[in-house]
């Protein structure tokens, strides 16, 4: 076995691999560019070595860095996690050359499957079922028509150019078929000056599900069941889940074996994952094989109760698989939610800056809950625009997927994440949403549910009820404090009544609060009641209630005159006052936020890169009015409407925080 | 008997209707409350005792004889605020428009002096048309009766104004010499003179709202403390702000039952100084996380935010906090961060709040604008106050304290009790590029040099240990370890008992 492995990534992924190295015994070298000279990894590792500046290209995808700091180091095997040179054949071969072990698999497969085209035919040719489409050019509308036939519908007709939609079409029949080829083929010419056409089958219902794969080199190859990968946002996945809720024993056995029997057709070794899409009849056709670990391996780890990371070392060191394909369990069932660092409520925009507060939930593992997290981030750390927004992966199983679910929406629940915009709330909602508890979900699951973006989740009124009864007796806590400061009149000491008003989500409750040793009962006007436990203090972040018997888990911040109180997605402002303050209340006037309309707001922190227009210029609507740069991305600002531009407040170079003016409009 | 009796009730009912329904009705479609109604949200319930119901104007002018209503458009009184007591005074916008007559003043002044003689703070609701001009001269004597009690009691009990509807001419100046003012976005206004009045004289077009709104004086006038969504926000606000003030200068600042350890270590302030001295961070960050609970009530939070001013408590006790802020103009000193800070260590001082002072501060800001405006004298005004303050102060140097300014910021020759710095501290006359350039002229040809140099003084000067091998930083100590180490400074400090020299009053540079 190997005495010494370097970790050639970052973030997470370089801290789990670690974390199995040291209990392997393995000593364990970082490295790490300019921005991570405090980030998790480093201080995890045994050795830590600097590569470079912080754009990755100057770093961590050096290959030459790399292998100075194996040289400098005597590490024995490099690890390259996911991302960054893990899938590069050239990486592999710069190893090879001097004598260091990739712990990933070999050269040839992953030039092998690196290729789109070539990974199609391999697979083809080793029995994997493919999307059937045409490769070859179609000439003409009726050439199109007849090729349609044989495929089947529906299918998509594709520019070969194509990206972004544009010059595709889904036909369902011949007449479609010839009117979506014309269209397809005007389509690219103008787009992309390439009118080259191809069809393939259209995967109605699609779902997008794994197979992991494990092989040594002494001939075992073995698959370790199916992910499923469906919950994606632009083809980012977000939630994963193993097993899938769609497979069925035959498929997930047939799936495997494909799998394998390709992993086998391309001498593959160490960790890989077959992706496929699924049709809505069970229908599964090869997409890729990605020849790395994935990103939500965790889940495979928990159902099977197998370390991937440790199976990927032994195999690199030469060692055997020690189990047989009948040995590998499907035990429960896991949840993946993916954090990233991006603002939900601003279009998923990127966001950086110091995690002001970063407490993940306990990790815990017992038969029947598991919570696990892996993160390559701590309090006080800094989010940078130089990588992959992705922050955390949190894990939950347990013995089934309601388990499972409800667990990951607690878990969420517990998880504090302050000082950058995050997608915290909308995994909670995809957690709530009963599509996704029922399992029926295809890859449109997002954009089909949210389609005009994210804006928070409402809830429902039963929920509303058990929040409503929490904060009341919070606030009376919060309120009998406050009326034991000192200085007061004696035998004139205010009394804290029982009856108030909370509001919240537009709702007014009227509640009775009556505090016993053991926690309080909370009545609402209708006579029904509640009953509230928990042990929460003034300052205390994170509110850990029993409302009924059932957990309820608020994040919360005190405000004037209530709280404001984040649950399952949900963020509320909650004000709880006596009837008479909610009497007078009702009076205030409800202000309009202000018209913003006549301004342009710098939608996330980033670099002034140009200004597009002047002061007194007329500007149409669309017209580029600024770039920002943020995350390393230039985001172009454009404007909504015709007008004038009446003054500019930011110049080139300037660093712009969310929501400052950059100008304004008459 | 029962007649009689019954007489009071329907007297009082009355003088409880204020300026009748109608004009109730009015107040309420202005988005405002009640003089009564707002009593009610600032007081504990049932805890008002009301003076001077029935008072009536005696103005025979102008047919003022013919309406008399009880109370005269302002109601006085005393309660409780969460069982403390404070006095309070709210006018009446639906009788006379709350204008001030001879008896309205009569009414004020009477609680005020209630206040100082029994200590206890004095909250005044304004909501004020201005003076009774029917009454003439008698209206612009109470002003100056109210004005001389105001300035009596500056000092001695703490005195917060809320505008809560117009307050303008010779009215602003008692909310000018009181502790805090504090205003309702959108439905109050302050100003000397009106937009009227503005464009007969000067031609200028101006709104209400932007002569004297609350914008205006949190942003840029920097005469309001703070503005609030609405009236029952606000005296919520002022609630919460009498939980950190003494009743009086003869009594303590109160303490409250607490729920944050005070020996509570925060790993995550090891990182807050980022590693590019030019870089900024957030010391609200730190403010929040070295408080009891996270909770801060900031003074001025939209003026001047180059400096951060406003309360705290640890271990239950209330602090002020003065805080340079590098996210804004790299948390310089100026003109407007100088008046701010130095208003409020003043008001610290005369109440016996301890002060906690961080700093990062790389000077005061350069340039013909702040000469021009007389940054000497004004930033003489922190200096004096900080030197003169004779209550506990605790000082932590977080990142740059260069210069002038170092000397400013509750420095250890300003009468600092505990002086704490960060390993990340540079104390020094400035920043190593420019002590260079000036040190070694002649070098200035040779950039390598140069670079040498300033790499050589940063090793020298920019840490805090110079400093600490003269005694004038106490001791250097660990981020995460903040909150431990000043929690257990103030408790030192407790009995602490400093007296400045008699005199009949100082002469700070106004």
């Amino acid at each position: 076995m190997f005495k010494k492995i370097l970790i050639a990534n970052r973030g997470e992924i370089a801290c789990r691999v670690i974390k199995t190295a040291r209990k392997m015994g393995i000593s364990t070298v970082a490295v790490y560019s300019d921005a991570d000279r405090n980030a998790l990894h480093v201080q995890m590792a045994d050795e830590a070595v600097h590569i470079g500046p912080a754009p990755a290209n100057q770093s961590y995808i050096v290959i030459d860095r790399i292998m100075e700091a194996i040289r400098a180091t005597g590490a024995e095997a490099v690890h390259p996690g996911y991302g960054f040179l893990s899938e590069n054949s050239k990486f592999a071969e710069a190893l090879a050359a001097e004598g260091v072990a990739f712990i990933g698999p070999p050269v040839r497969a992953i030039e092998a499957m690196g290729d789109k085209i070539t990974s199609k035919k391999l697979a083809a040719e080793a029995g994997v079922s493919t999307v059937p489409g045409y490769m070859g050019l179609i000439s003409d509308a009726d050439e199109a028509v007849k090729i349609s036939g044989e495929i089947g519908y529906p299918v998509m007709i594709k520019a070969s150019a194509g990206g972004g939609g544009k010059g595709m079409r889904i036909a369902w029949t011949d007449e479609e078929a010839r009117e979506g080829f014309q269209s397809s083929k005007n389509e690219a010419a103008s787009s992309f000056g390439d009118d080259r056409i191809f069809i393939e089958k259209f995967v109605t219902q699609p779902r997008h599900i794994e197979i992991q794969v494990l092989a040594d080199s002494h001939g075992n190859t073995l698959y370790l069941h199916e992910r499923e990968c469906s919950i994606q946002r632009r083809n980012q996945k977000v939630v994963e889940e193993a097993p899938s809720p769609f497979l069925d024993i035959a498929t997930r056995k047939a799936m495997g074996e494909q799998a394998c029997a390709l992993a086998a057709a391309v001498g593959y070794t160490s960790a890989g994952t077959v992706e496929f899409i699924v049709d809505g009849e069970r229908n599964f056709y090869f997409l890729e094989m990605n020849t790395r670990l994935q990103v939500e391996h965790p889940v495979t780890e928990l159902i099977t109760g197998i370390d991937l990371v440790e199976q990927m070392i032994r195999v690199a060191a030469g060692e055997k698989l020690p189990f047989a394909q009948g040995d590998i369990q499907l035990n429960g069932w896991a949840v993946e939610s993916r954090l990233y660092a991006e603002d939900p409520y601003r279009n998923f925009l990127p966001s950086i800056g110091r995690l002001s507060r970063y407490r993940p939930p306990v990790e815990e593992a017992s038969e029947t809950h598991a919570v696990r997290n892996d993160t390559g981030v701590y309090e006080g750390g800094e989010i940078s625009m130089y990588y992959d927004p992705m922050i955390a992966k949190l894990c939950t199983w347990a013995p089934t997927r309601k388990d499972a679910i409800k667990d990951m929406s607690v878990a969420l629940d517990r998880f504090e994440v302050e000082g950058i915009g995050h997608n915290l709330p909308f995994l909670s909602a995809v957690m709530e949403h009963p599509k996704f508890v029922s399992g029926d979900i295809t890859t449109a699951f997002i954009a089909e549910e949210w389609p005009e973006g994210f804006e928070g989740v409402t809830l429902p009124d039963a929920s509303i009820r058990r929040v409503a009864a929490a904060a009341a007796a919070m606030n009376r806590v919060a309120e009998i404090r406050r009326s034991r400061v000192s200085g007061r009149m004696d035998n004139h000491e205010r009394k804290v009544g029982g009856d108030w008003v909370v509001s919240l989500q537009n709702q007014s409750l009227a509640v009775k609060v009556v505090a016993d040793p053991t926690g309080s009962t909370v009545t609402f006007e209708d006579g029904a009641s509640m009953r509230v436990k928990g042990q929460w203090t003034p300052g205390m972040r994170l509110a850990e209630m029993i409302i009924d018997d059932l957990p309820l888990v608020l994040k919360v911040e005190e405000k004037t005159s209530g709280f404001r109180l984040r649950t399952r997605g949900a963020d509320l402002r909650v004000y709880v006052r006596t009837p008479r303050q909610a009497e007078l209340a009702e009076l205030m006037p409800e202000k309009l936020p202000p018209d913003t309309s006549r301004l342009l707001l710098c939608p996330m922190p980033g670099l002034v890169v140009k200004i597009n227009v002047e002061e007194g210029e007329e500007i149409q609507e669309g017209q580029a009015l600024c770039t920002i740069e943020a995350m390393k991305m230039e985001n172009i600002l454009r404007a909504e409407r015709r007008g004038v531009v009446s003054k500019i407040n930011a110049e080139p170079g300037a660093s712009l925080s969310v929501d400052q003016v950059i100008m304004e409009f008459e | 008997m029962k007649y009689i009796l019954q007489e009071l009730e329907s007297r009082r009912d009355n003088a409880r209707m204020g300026g009748g329904p109608a004009r109730i009705a009015a107040q309420h479609a202005k988005g405002k409350l009640t003089a009564r109604e707002r009593i009610d949200l600032l007081l504990d319930e049932g805890s008002f005792e009301e003076f001077d119901m029935f008072v009536a104007h005696r103005c025979t002018d102008f047919g003022m004889q013919d309406s008399r209503p009880s109370g005269d458009g302002v109601v006085t009184g005393w309660g409780t605020v969460n069982g403390r007591m404070v006095y309070v005074y709210s006018q009446d916008f639906t009788v006379f428009g709350g204008s001030l007559s001879e008896t309205h003043a009569q009414k004020i002044c009477k609680i005020m002096d209630m206040a100082v003689q029994n200590g206890a703070p004095v909250i005044g609701l304004n909501d004020s048309g201005g003076a009774r001009i029917q009454e003439g001269v008698a209206s612009l004597a109470g002003y100056a009766e109210v004005f001389q009690r105001n300035i009596m009691a500056s000092g001695v009990v703490p005195q917060i104004s809320v505008i809560m509807g117009p307050c303008a001419g010779g009215a602003v100046y008692s909310p000018a010499i009181t502790d805090f003012i504090f205003m309702v976005k959108d439905s109050s206004y302050m100003f000397v003179t009106g937009p009227d009045v503005v464009k007969t004289v000067t031609n200028e077009v101006v709104t209400a709202e932007e002569l004297g709104g609350a914008t205006t004086h949190t942003r840029k006038s920097s005469v309001a403390d703070g503005a609030f969504e609405n009236d029952v926000e606000a005296l919520a606000e002022v609630r919460r702000l009498i939980d950190f003030l003494p009743l009086s200068n003869r009594q303590r600042p109160p303490v409250r039952p607490f729920f944050d350890a005070p020996d509570r270590i925060d790993p995550s302030l090891d990182t807050l100084i980022p590693d590019n001295p030019n870089t900024p961070y957030d010391m609200k960050e730190l403010i929040y996380k070295l408080s009891d609970e996270s909770d801060f009530f900031e003074i001025q939070e939209e003026f001047a935010k180059n400096i951060l001013t406003g309360f705290i408590r640890l271990e239950g006790s209330p602090v002020g906090v003065v805080a340079n802020q590098p996210m804004v103009l790299a948390g310089c000193l100026d003109i407007d961060a100088s008046r701010k800070a130095a208003r409020f260590v003043r008001f610290c001082d005369a109440f016996e709040i301890p002060i906690l002072t961080l700093v990062d501060v790389p000077g005061f800001l350069p340039g013909t604008s702040q000469e021009f405006g007389g940054v000497i004298k004004h930033g003489a005004k922190l200096l004096f106050a900080y030197g003169e303050a004779t209550v506990p102060k605790v000082t932590l140097i977080t990142r740059k304290a260069y210069g002038g300014a170092y000397d400013v910021m509750a420095s250890k020759h300003l009468r600092g009790d505990f002086n704490y710095a960060w390993p990340t501290a540079e104390i020094a006359v400035m920043g190593a590029k420019g002590a260079t350039e000036i040190l070694y002229r002649s070098e200035l040809g040779d950039p390598d040099k140069i670079a040498a140099r300033t790499r050589d003084y940063e090793d020298r000067f920019a840490n805090p240990f110079v400093a600490a091998e003269k005694g004038f930083v106490d001791e250097v100590i660990l981020p995460q370890m903040s909150r431990k180490r000043i929690c257990r400074a103030f408790a030192s400090l407790r009995g602490k008992s400093q007296q400045n020299p008699w005199k009949k009053h100082d002469n700070i540079p106004l």
